[in-house]
């Protein structure tokens, strides 16, 4: 027998109660909404930059015309010389217009440059599928054009978010974007710059991820403050 | 270098441990600091009583739900895992889960394996283990790191280095890292943990990490952190070996946010983690990283027989969120190495038996005053304080009828504790006896022995009254006639 077969038979061999009904956590969460007026768009920007700054992430409202130009100052500001981006990505035209310095794809298997990626790149660029007003959370999903370690290892990740895809909850976010019928082979919910508080308890970013984190948030002309 | 073997200490000497940590001032104000810290940012994030009742209510409800349909939801998960490109094992013993890691480590001929954060490695005792085979095991976790680092076991699951100070930490950093030098600052303590550990993240062939929670519907891995170095583990190095206990799984995605969300407030009082790192799969062909190799290593290790009773069942409801040790009034005063076993505190005292047997734990279910404080504060609704006693009760005594023997069941059993309750059972029971017994007790007062064993440790002696109860109301009632 193996350990599989043994463990699944002692498993079926415990006695059951009944078998509780499925958890319905949608309307739990529809129990617990109720009475509490629906959010807005403007509710859920407003939320979702106090939750971010909260967690020390930077949050700079950009138009769909000028974020390119931001992003050139705030790299100048920071003294970034190298600003990794998915050369696949769906703004990557748009970088290169801007005439950011230090341009550098993520254009070939992360095996042959690993150093030059740990040791020589200040910064990376993604994009979000989405954002978490509730808990100000980036919804981040790698993929072939913007690879996984692209929001992890340069010092600065900064992340372009658009205001449209801002959801109340993780829940909602999962719900109407449809996880469940596929996801992708890693997928992340990013809430501030990596920190820890294993030190007697004091909290220190920058812990093995990004020291910053900036959100360039997509929102209309009048939404600029 | 880094994977000395650590002390490992007998659960048995539990009171000798605990009694030496509770003359430890430095301990004690370390541990009060960082559980009351702990206690005020929980409490900051349940404003509402009521709201937090329905939400553990729910919690309760999910744990439940997928533990009574566990056998099939693991069958799912690993279906689908595999159809994702994940290579699933079983384990039924720590023993069996080495072996496997480290089969997987040496087919890849790998002298270093970072690690993220993981409990059932600990329970396993891997570093162990994959020290005596040559493979370095490097804890990432800055406090495993550290705690690893001076050869020690975490203190605490969520807080590993809880009990040391910046200065210790300093010292040891000092002493152990080359090129470091003494400072009280925790940023540039960090700053050298970072450095280290990232030259290992981009070296390392092997990753290692625990599970929160796996999703059956998806075959996805979720991993909860705040560091980065998880990330790192499951990405940076070719292969990635997930470890886990059977009973994190869970059948829907949509199960995931209220348990995720209840998981962190309980443990640090944070809203959210920094990061929520869902895997379901190696690298597919056109992605530039991640591992290319993705292995599940499911481990028994004693929950089956937790799962065979169900009252006991609901210990693997506990998604290690650490709440119940934060609130325990035991734990404050000792710590985490008292217990001398991976999980300290009530959550430890529960589960321990199942994975190291009665017989060298069946002290650690009477480490409580059964205050109720793990109980109340658990996310999952564990009745922590009910198993304490369920458990004290198996070690006195043979398994109740219908009911399998636990590991190493009765082995607290005293021919002296059962003489003594037979005899207090005799006397209560017969009236002529107990009155005499009393006449008796209360004639003979003077010849109370002054030194009572435990009870004069800190107590007055027990003397019985000049006269006893039935006599006084009987001089009582002829006075009033």
């Amino acid at each position: 027998m193996s350990a599989r077969q043994n463990i699944l038979r002692r498993l079926r061999e415990a006695p059951q109660g009944p078998l509780p009904l499925p958890p319905d956590v949608g309307a739990f969460h529809a129990a617990q909404a109720a009475g509490t007026a629906a959010s807005t768009r403007h509710s859920r920007i407003e939320l979702f930059c106090e939750k971010m700054a909260f967690w020390h992430g930077e949050v700079v409202r950009v138009t769909r015309a000028n974020w390119p130009q931001t992003l050139r100052e705030l790299c100048a500001a920071k003294g970034v010389r190298s600003l990794l981006y998915g050369e696949q990505s769906a703004h990557a035209a748009a970088l290169a217009a801007a005439g950011i310095t230090g341009l550098k794809p993520y254009d070939r298997p992360v095996d042959e440059w690993k150093k030059e990626l740990f040791e020589d790149t200040d910064a990376g660029l993604t994009s979000t599928r989405g954002g978490i007003a509730e808990t100000g959370t980036l919804i981040v999903w790698p993929d072939v054009a913007e690879p996984r370690l692209l929001s992890l290892v340069p010092p600065i990740h900064f992340a372009l978010l658009d205001a449209d895809q801002l959801y109340d909850s993780f829940l909602d976010a999962l719900r109407e974007q449809r996880w469940s019928e596929g996801m992708p082979t890693n997928a992340l919910l990013v809430s501030g710059p990596s920190k820890t508080a294993d030190i007697q308890v004091t909290l220190a970013y920058g812990a093995h991820g990004p020291k910053e984190l900036v959100v360039l948030l997509l929102v209309n002309e009048e939404e600029l403050v | 270098m880094n994977a000395q073997p650590m002390k490992f200490v007998p659960a048995s000497e539990f009171k000798q441990r605990a009694a030496v940590a509770v003359a430890d001032q430095h301990l004690r104000k370390s541990f009060r600091g960082a559980m009351d810290f702990l206690i005020t940012k929980r409490a900051a994030q349940f404003p509402d009583a009521a709201a937090l009742e329905s939400q553990r209510l729910l919690a309760e409800h999910i744990r439940k739900y997928s533990l009574a349909r566990l056998p099939e939801l693991l069958e799912q998960l690993e279906r689908k895992l595999t159809d994702n490109g994940v290579k699933v094992h079983w384990a039924e013993t720590a023993e069996e889960a080495c072996a496997i890691i480290i089969g997987i480590a040496q087919s890849h001929s790998t002298k270093l394996m970072v690690k993220g954060k993981s409990m059932v490695s600990e329970e396993v005792e891997l570093n162990h283990a994959m020290a005596d085979v040559g493979i370095d095991a490097l804890e990432s976790d800055m406090g495993e790191y550290i705690v690893q680092l001076d050869g020690e076991k975490p203190s605490h699951i969520i807080m590993p280095a809880i009990h040391k100070t910046k200065e210790q930490i300093s010292r040891l950093f000092a002493d152990k890292v080359p090129g470091a030098r003494y400072t009280d600052s925790v940023d540039e303590l960090i700053g050298i943990g970072r450095a280290v550990l990232r030259e290992k993240f981009m070296s390392a062939e092997v990753g290692m990490s625990g599970v929160n929670f796996a999703v059956a519907e998806t075959g996805t891995l979720c991993l909860v952190e705040n560091e980065g170095n998880g990330r790192m583990c499951t990405t940076v190095p070719n292969v990635h070996i997930a470890i886990t206990g059977i009973e994190k799984v869970v059948e829907k995605l949509e199960h995931v946010p209220p348990l995720f969300g209840l998981l962190t407030r309980s443990a640090t009082g944070q809203a959210i983690t920094t990061y929520l790192n869902m895997i379901s799969g190696p690298r597919r062909p056109g992605e530039k990283d991640g591992p290319r190799e993705l292995h599940l290593v499911l481990v028994d290790n004693g929950r089956t027989q937790a799962y065979a009773d169900q009252q006991l069942r609901s210990t693997l409801q506990c998604i290690r969120c650490g709440a119940c040790m934060n609130h325990c009034p035991v734990y404050t005063r000792i710590g985490g190495h008292a217990y001398g076993t991976t999980y300290p505190g009530p959550i430890g005292e529960i589960i321990s038996p199942h994975m190291l047997g009665l017989a060298a734990t069946h002290v650690l279910p009477t480490a409580s005053s059964l205050c109720g404080a793990c109980g109340e504060v658990c996310p999952v609704r564990i009745p922590i304080p009910e198993l304490l006693v369920r458990l004290r009760e198996e070690a006195q005594h043979d398994a109740r009828p219908g009911h399998a023997p636990l590991l190493g069941q009765g082995a607290a059993k005293s021919r002296l504790v059962d003489a003594v309750w037979a005899g207090w059972a005799a006397l209560y029971t017969r009236p002529a006896l107990y009155r005499a017994f009393g006449w008796l007790a209360t004639r003979l007062r003077v010849l109370t022995p002054p030194f009572q064993g435990g009870w004069t440790v800190s107590r007055t002696p027990m003397k019985p009254a000049a006269r006893t109860l039935h006599e006084r109301m009987a001089a009582r009632k002829s006075r009033w006639q």
